[in-house]
């Protein structure tokens, strides 16, 4: 019972926080908002029984990623986001065919899956488990992941870097 | 209990958000946030799934979706940073030429 | 049963942990004085003793200034964000064994999580936000360099904490509080501690964290984002009264915090000679625990006391091209000598 309220309560977090970003138009009330929807889906995880994976959640994705999100947001001193054109059409025949497909696309996986239920916890996500997998099972992709890691960081600084200005030479 | 497919509905309404985001935000930043609120939709499947099956794998899975979302955020930023250089705006509608 | 003696723990050790706060603060005023040859707060009570609540008093008291042409969701929510990370870390961190008072036995802690390591670094990572959201929202070119500063150092010196902690993960093979200090119970050669500073080798991973410590909590000589001298006052320059309280409140706490840690980790934590009765003996382990928060506190202020501080590209360097090298380096060394020995 009360695994079902912790769930529905951030669950609802996770909801509102897509839904906030949706809605806000200036970039750094986006940003926020995604930061509290992965901080709830840390919970989520935590619910579930993967209390390592809502850990590094939490360091890396809401620690990390979201800053430099929230940097460059304030390095751009992004403003308010300009209003486009809407379409009246779209709006009236958009919105209730997303309504309509999100509700039958739930409807069928509450019907098919039947009695299908997790436990609080299910998971044994305890650091021991987790590591003895990704050292043993997944070492590969765990190196290719570390190379990638590196090509991203070259490319990151090489891609921000400003531009060198063409300096005259001087005759000698 | 929480029947498996609440997890499922949850991970498709943030992924069905997200893919809103990327097509109806103006903004360059905000279709970034919004691949990065799918990403996360697909962690929490990932998950919700590993715990139901008993399949660890699936948490290990969700370690490389983050390392890539982490390398993916780097580039993209490290782009968006370029671009806004070079055209002093952030609005989709008008980095859409080549030409400056 | 189980949730009343919680929020008893809770409220006692946020109280505590606030008036820690208040004269850390005290301490700090005190000791800079006399290394400066001055006496410091003197006048309120005996020894300035009651200096903190004049202090807090005046705080309360203060005009609280909002600037026009600020983004005011965010001025007000950056400091909020600021002390609760900071006051939140204290929730996993044990001070004591396990007390039986009036026939209840509770460790010393709010709670034991098997990941307790893990949480408090993924506070001090979202302890970010408070500064960075702090120095933009101020909407005044001196707070947002400040304020950019000192998340980049932050994020930066992250990297190299996590590092010179993994160091001890390897040796006491948990991650939950408790367990690090009950893996260096015990003595060898008869009568030094096994701590992890001298037994576990982590002599130079103690040396990685203090000193990226001290750039986390934004203190001299890292200090550059909040110095006076350089940038009015970095990300605080438009806060006043209570919010100005709670950002000088989240420094303090994240010290303490950074001291209890580093006594855990590497000090063992509340071991010490235990004598007496039985109830001499429940209080013992709180009082080392308390010792050695107080020398490195003592530590933190004789830090800020004694060094200049450091340029930001000199300080940016030191933690890329230094510390994390080094604290590679010694995770290597520490799993060798792990996998080696057996």
């Amino acid at each position: 019972m009360l695994h079902l309220i912790l769930f529905l309560v951030f669950g609802a977090f996770c909801v509102a926080g897509a839904v906030n970003l949706l809605v806000q138009s200036h970039p750094i009330n986006s940003a926020l908002s995604l930061i509290a929807v992965m901080v709830s889906l840390a919970v989520e995880y935590l619910l579930l029984g993967a209390e390592f994976v809502a850990a590094v959640q939490v360091i890396i994705y809401a620690g990390a990623i979201m800053v430099l999100f929230v940097f460059v947001i304030m390095l751009l001193n992004a403003g308010e986001e300009e209003k486009t054109r809407g379409s009246r059409v779209a709006i009236i025949f958009g919105v209730p065919s997303v309504l309509l497909g999100g509700a039958l696309v739930a409807w069928v996986l509450l019907r098919r899956s039947g009695t299908a239920a997790v436990a609080v916890g299910a998971l044994p996500g305890d650091p021991k488990s987790v590591s003895m997998l990704l050292f043993q099972n997944f070492l590969l992709p765990f190196e290719v992941t570390s190379v990638l890691v590196l090509i991203a960081i070259m490319g990151a600084v090489v891609l921000a870097a400003r531009p060198e200005q063409a300096q005259p030479r001087k005759k000698a | 209990m929480v029947p498996l497919s609440y997890y499922l509905i949850l991970s498709g309404i943030l992924f069905a958000c997200g893919v809103m985001g990327f097509l109806i935000k103006r903004n360059l930043i905000t279709v970034f946030m919004s691949i990065e609120l799918m990403l996360n939709g697909v962690n929490l499947s990932f998950v919700a799934f590993a715990a139901h099956w008993q399949a660890l794998s699936g948490q290990i899975f969700v370690f490389f979706v983050m390392v890539v979302a982490a390398a993916e955020a780097a580039v993209g930023l490290a782009i968006i940073i370029a671009v806004y250089r070079n055209r002093e705006t952030l609005n989709v509608d008008q980095v859409n030429l080549l030409k400056l | 049963m189980f949730a009343l003696i919680s929020l008893i723990k809770i409220v006692i050790a946020v109280v505590v942990l606030l008036t820690a706060v208040a004269y850390t603060v005290w301490l700090e005023r005190k000791v800079v004085g006399r290394m400066q040859n001055r006496w410091g707060p003197t006048r309120v009570g005996p020894f300035g003793l009651l200096q903190p609540m004049a202090d807090g008093i005046k705080f309360l008291f203060k005009e609280d200034l909002t600037p026009p042409h600020v983004y005011k969701p965010l001025f007000i929510a950056a400091p909020m964000i600021a002390v609760i990370f900071a006051l939140t870390s204290i929730a996993v961190i044990p001070i004591g064994n396990t007390v039986t008072v009036g026939g209840i036995t509770t460790p010393l802690e709010i709670t034991d999580v098997n990941i307790g390591l893990l949480i408090v670094l993924g506070i001090t990572s979202i302890g970010v936000y408070g500064v960075a959201l702090a120095g933009w929202s101020s909407n005044n070119k001196y707070s947002l360099l400040g304020g950019l500063r000192a998340s980049a150092q932050m994020v930066s010196y992250e990297v190299s904490l996590g590092l010179s902690l993994i160091g001890v993960l390897i040796v006491c093979g948990t991650f939950s509080l408790r367990g690090i200090v009950e893996a260096q119970s015990g003595h060898f050669w008869g009568f030094l501690p096994k701590w992890n500073i001298f037994y576990g080798g982590q002599f130079i991973a103690f040396f990685i964290y203090l000193v990226s410590a001290y750039a986390e909590t934004n203190r001299i000589p890292f200090d550059l984002p909040e110095a006076e001298t350089e940038l009015v006052a970095g990300y605080h320059t438009e806060y006043s009264a209570m919010k100005f309280a709670m950002f000088f409140m989240a420094e303090y706490a994240n010290m303490i915090t950074v001291a209890c840690l580093a006594s855990i980790l590497f000090l063992g934590g509340w071991s010490g000679p235990l004598f007496g009765p039985a109830w001499l003996q429940m209080i013992l382990p709180v009082f080392w625990f308390a010792l050695r928060i107080f020398c490195f506190l003592f530590l933190y202020i004789w830090v800020r006391g004694t060094l200049p501080r450091f340029r930001y590209d000199q300080l940016m360097a030191f933690g890329w091209k230094f510390l994390l090298p080094l604290a590679i380096a010694n995770l290597v060394v520490t799993g060798l000598v792990v996998a080696l020995k057996g």
